[in-house]
């Protein structure tokens, strides 16, 4: 949907090295044509994903493939697993309620969630170069079958897992907010505020985004009485008769009107507001489980340096009595010297990328937000406007009846 | 509109042995409304209305707590004023029964608890937008017409609510029964009251003493309903929140009369606001002592003695609720004559406009019925839609406070400040949504009075068919009792009777003559009452077709102005953000 520049080289230009003149490389998704297939119990929504781009290692310029929930799904863990530190873009949820699953509104929340989804992968400069992403945008559907199958029982987590690291990273925090210290932990200032302001954070918006989904249902409920009302009125009208009795109808009708534009209204605010909000929690709650993989990091590279340091005293008392197990000893601490450092440039690594992603993260949200509050106002504003219109139109009528 | 004649007549006074009985009748007094209630204020005026008012006056009259008639001996209030010039009516003496037991079941509508402060006090709208109110505070009308359409004028304000404790020396109850009385001050410039402005005191017992003597005196009227007494009148009335319910339904009630062309230049009103101490309108005694009384004459009565026959100043009165049983009898058999019999009743309802009228008024009432309770759901929306809205607006003001403190990057500050303008914008629209339900519910209330207004057309239409069921008992028994005489004629001319004979004629003859002058008398009556239905058909008319119109003029007017105000504040933000549409398009 939106074309992305892609940057290839890590560093950040926009430019394929090796065509300086051709056309920019880009990168455009677009999630569409939500279709019901199956029956029954089986039944499920596919979609299609039309890649376009000129990239050399995708089949261009125009590439349709049909998915479905679970392949995202796919995806979203594959690159979780892949680039931890960053901050994978959120997938709407699973739908629990099986009444409303095949709901056109709901259809049309998730077709738009997971469209964001995409894009945003799309246009991250770390994520755009993963192979999960091609093979996803550009697999047939066996191969993305096979892939989807394949994968459970080795990368899935299972959600319980996840819960049990978001409460882990729950506890610690309340722990460390509490005093109580557990030496297995980062406890940087800096870190340790940016672990309660996500907290807080998502407490926050949760509640925002309740009161919005609130105001949408007002919305309708406003808009639904509305038009009982103004059929009420019509029939009051029949009791009266010539002028007066064509003003009641004229209301009636205008009351009508008004009603349909609640109910359009409500919809704009449900699609271009409320779920903003809800992809906003989304994302925090995407942070906290980059926390939890960060501390996991975290923890392995503190134990392994504890292994260290034991089997360099161990090491320490081979030497001294000259044992025959040295040898081994030492070629043991040589591996385990190099575990070591590999899980300090991992855990390194992450806290690298979670600073940079926190700035991106950050100045996205405000765009995203400012746009979502422009629509929410234009929405609003539009409404109210269309309102006053549509009964003004009836003052002079009104005036007249008045008056006689 | 109609004559207003005020007939100078002797003051009312007190009665000091019924004290006692009200006293007696006042913790139990409550009870039965709802029985009788829901038979008559469904009913409609006809011969099917005028068995089941008698039948529920049957069955008020085993409650030994439902409305009582005073005893007939007393000259209590002067006659009811004003009449209409036409006709006069030999206006009875006696005091009267009321024609049904007031079916004031009709709760206000339940949006008026939406709104916190509806009528009274100031609307919560913002600071310095004013609503065009189409609708100005008046104290003489609760409908938007100008309370100075004609030059005199009668503001009634209720306040001032406080208990107070009656001794109980005299009753038979002891300990101290408390009541609430209410402050009732009155402004006019009504020449009849010979003041401008005064206040009294009065409790709710004497509102009900009002509304009965009012139906009383003026059958075939439109009259407001009092408000509702309560089933357990004196454990509710603890309640703060009760007795101000009760304080803002007396207040509507009054206005409402002092608000009828006729009604607020009755005495019964006028006694009511102006004279201090007890109020001096005969009360109503319980139904127990009628009964006896009415039981003690009837063996009398099937003897054939010559209180059976009716008199000219009974027909006045309505049978229902009166002690005569036999009259009672007499006219449901008389109904059910009517509703069962082979043959036509001896007089019947001929007036095809009326009839026309009756089904178009009831029309009426389904459909406003319908319209009040979607107004009902249409306020209550409107608040759910503003509260909420306030509530976004808050949790959007902690979000701001929130990324403020917690600011690392600048472009936090940016989205903090972007959402405070979105926060300030939601709860300014909330007040407005608010100010905008506060106006509809004073405007959509006229739905409401008007259903309120049904139910006292009914007790008119039923004033007339009682009536009606008067002259066609007396028709019926007119026509036995000339059967009977010329039976005698007969028999005596064959016999020679002698003594007995001649007395029975001659009885007969008196109690035909007797019966003559009731019939005429309640023919009279009948067609008095048609009279005052056709009046306040009329007033009905023109008075709902003006109120309606500022009623749809007020709610469409409130909507244009309340919304061009939110559209002003929405279109602010809208432009303020603009930059984020461009940006991401």
């Amino acid at each position: 949907m939106i074309p992305t520049q892609l940057q290839r080289s890590g560093s950040g230009s926009t430019q394929s090295p090796r065509s300086p003149s051709s056309q920019e490389p880009f990168l455009s998704v677009s999630v569409i044509d939500p279709a019901k297939m199956g029956n029954g119990v089986q039944a499920y929504i596919s979609y299609k994903v039309i890649t376009k781009t000129n990239l050399p290692d995708y089949q261009g310029p125009e590439k349709i493939v049909i998915r479905r929930y679970s392949d995202f799904v796919w995806l979203r863990d594959r690159l979780f697993e892949k680039y931890k530190g960053i901050f994978i873009p959120p997938l709407p949820e699973k739908s629990t309620v099986e009444k409303f699953r095949f709901t056109a509104e709901f259809i049309e929340m998730r077709r738009q969630a997971l469209d964001i989804f995409v894009n945003r992968i799309a246009s991250h400069h770390i994520l755009q170069q993963s192979e999960d992403l091609r093979i996803f945008l550009q697999a047939d559907e066996q191969t993305m079958e096979r892939a989807r199958s394949q994968e459970i029982g080795i990368f899935k987590k299972k959600p319980a897992d996840l819960m049990q690291i978001f409460k882990d990273v729950q506890s610690k925090v309340s722990d460390v907010v509490l005093g109580k210290e557990k030496p297995v932990e980062e406890s940087t200032p800096e870190y340790e505020k940016l672990k309660r302001y996500i907290f807080e954070l998502e407490d926050h918006l949760a509640e925002a985004q309740k009161h919005a989904y609130r105001l949408v249902k007002r919305h309708r409920e406003l808009g639904q009485s509305l038009s009982e009302f103004g059929k009420a009125v019509k029939l009051l009208g029949t009791c009266e008769d010539n002028a007066l009795g064509k003003v009641f109808s004229e209301v009636g009708d205008k009351a009508e009107i008004v009603s349909v534009k609640m109910q359009r209204e409500a919809h704009h605010l449900l699609m271009n507001f409320e779920e903003s909000l809800k992809d906003y929690v989304r994302a925090v709650q995407s942070i906290k489980a980059t926390i939890a993989e960060r501390a996991n990091a975290f923890k392995q590279q503190c134990e392994l340096a504890e292994t260290i340091k034991f089997k360099e005293i161990d090491l320490n008392k081979l030497r001294l009595t000259r044992s025959e197990k040295l040898a081994d000893a030492e070629r043991e601490y040589d591996v385990l010297k190099a575990d070591g450092e590999e899980a300090t440039r991992r855990f390194e690594a992450i806290v690298q990328l979670m600073n940079e992603e926190i700035v991106r993260f950050q100045e996205q949200k405000t765009l995203d937000m400012g746009l979502a509050f422009h629509e929410f106002a234009k929405g609003q504003a539009h409404l109210a406007n269309g309102i006053a219109e549509a009964w003004r139109s009836l003052l002079p009528k009104l005036e007249a009846c008045a008056s006689s | 509109m109609m004559g207003s004649e005020n007939q100078e007549g002797g003051e009312a006074h007190l009665q000091a042995s019924r004290e006692e009985m009200e006293s007696l009748v006042l913790d139990g007094d409550d009870g039965r409304d709802h029985i009788g209630n829901s038979i008559t204020s469904q009913s409609y005026a006809n011969y099917r209305s005028a068995m089941t008012t008698l039948s529920s006056s049957f069955a008020a009259s085993h409650h030994p707590l439902s409305f009582p008639t005073p005893a007939d001996s007393d000259p209590l209030l002067s006659p009811p004023s004003p009449q209409p010039p036409l006709l006069k009516s030999p206006n009875s003496p006696k005091p009267r029964t009321t024609a049904t037991d007031d079916p004031h079941h009709l709760d206000p509508p339940s949006y008026a608890d939406v709104v916190s402060n509806p009528l009274d006090d100031n609307i919560e709208a913002n600071g310095g937008s004013e609503s065009p109110s189409q609708h100005s505070e008046n104290s003489t009308s609760s409908f938007s017409r100008s309370p100075f359409s004609s030059s005199d004028y009668l503001e009634i304000v209720v306040s001032n609510p406080q208990k107070e404790a009656e001794s109980s020396k005299n009753s038979i109850v002891p300990g101290n029964n408390a009541y609430v009385t209410y402050l009732i001050t009155t402004k006019t410039n009504i020449s009849d009251y010979g003041g401008s402005q005064f206040s009294v005191r009065r409790r709710f017992r004497d509102v009900v003493t009002l509304s009965d003597r009012l139906s009383e005196a003026y059958r075939g009227f439109i009259i407001p309903p009092r408000p509702e007494k309560s089933v357990v009148e004196s454990q509710v009335m603890q309640k703060q929140e009760f007795v101000e319910q009760r304080r803002v339904a007396l207040q509507k009630y009054l206005r409402r009369l002092a608000a009828h062309p006729v009604i607020k230049k009755s005495d019964e009103l006028r006694v009511f606001l102006q004279v201090q101490g007890r109020l001096p309108l005969p009360t109503s005694v319980d139904v127990a002592s009628r009964m006896l009384d009415g039981a003690g004459k009837l063996p009398k009565q099937l003897l054939g003695d010559s209180r059976s026959v009716m008199g000219p100043q009974d027909v006045v009165q309505p049978a229902k609720g009166g002690r005569d049983l036999l009259r009672l009898f007499k006219e449901l058999k008389q109904s059910v004559a009517n509703d069962w019999g082979a043959s036509r009743p001896p007089a019947e309802e001929e007036d095809k406009e009326f009839l026309d009228k009756k089904q178009w008024l009831h029309d009426l009432e389904q459909h406003l019925t319908n319209a009040s309770k979607q107004a009902e759901a249409l306020v209550k929306a409107q608040q759910g839609l503003a509260d909420t809205m306030g509530e976004l607006g808050l949790a959007f003001i902690k979000l701001t406070k929130f990324e403020n403190e917690e600011a690392v990057l600048n472009t936090q500050r940016v989205r903090a400040a972007d959402m405070k303008s979105l926060a300030t914008t939601a709860v300014r629209a909330s007040r407005y949504h608010r100010g905008l339900n506060a106006q509809t519910v004073k405007h959509l209330d006229t739905l409401h009075e008007y259903l309120v207004l049904m139910l006292a057309v009914h007790n008119a239409f039923s004033d007339r068919s009682s009536a009606l069921l008067t002259v066609q008992t007396l028709l019926s028994e007119l026509s036995s009792l000339h059967s009977r005489a010329e039976k005698l004629e007969t028999a005596s001319s064959k016999i020679f009777g002698g003594d007995k004979l001649r007395i029975r004629k001659t009885e007969l003859k008196d109690t035909i003559r007797v019966t003559e002058d009731a019939k005429g008398c309640a023919i009279r009556e009948y067609e008095r009452i048609k009279e005052n239905n056709r009046c306040e058909i009329e007033r009905l008319d023109s008075e709902r077709r003006t109120d309606f119109v500022n009623m749809l003029k007020g709610f469409v007017t409130n909507q244009v102005t309340y919304m061009e105000k939110i559209g002003i504040e929405w279109t602010k933000v809208a432009e303020e953000t603009n930059r984020y549409a461009k940006e991401t398009a």
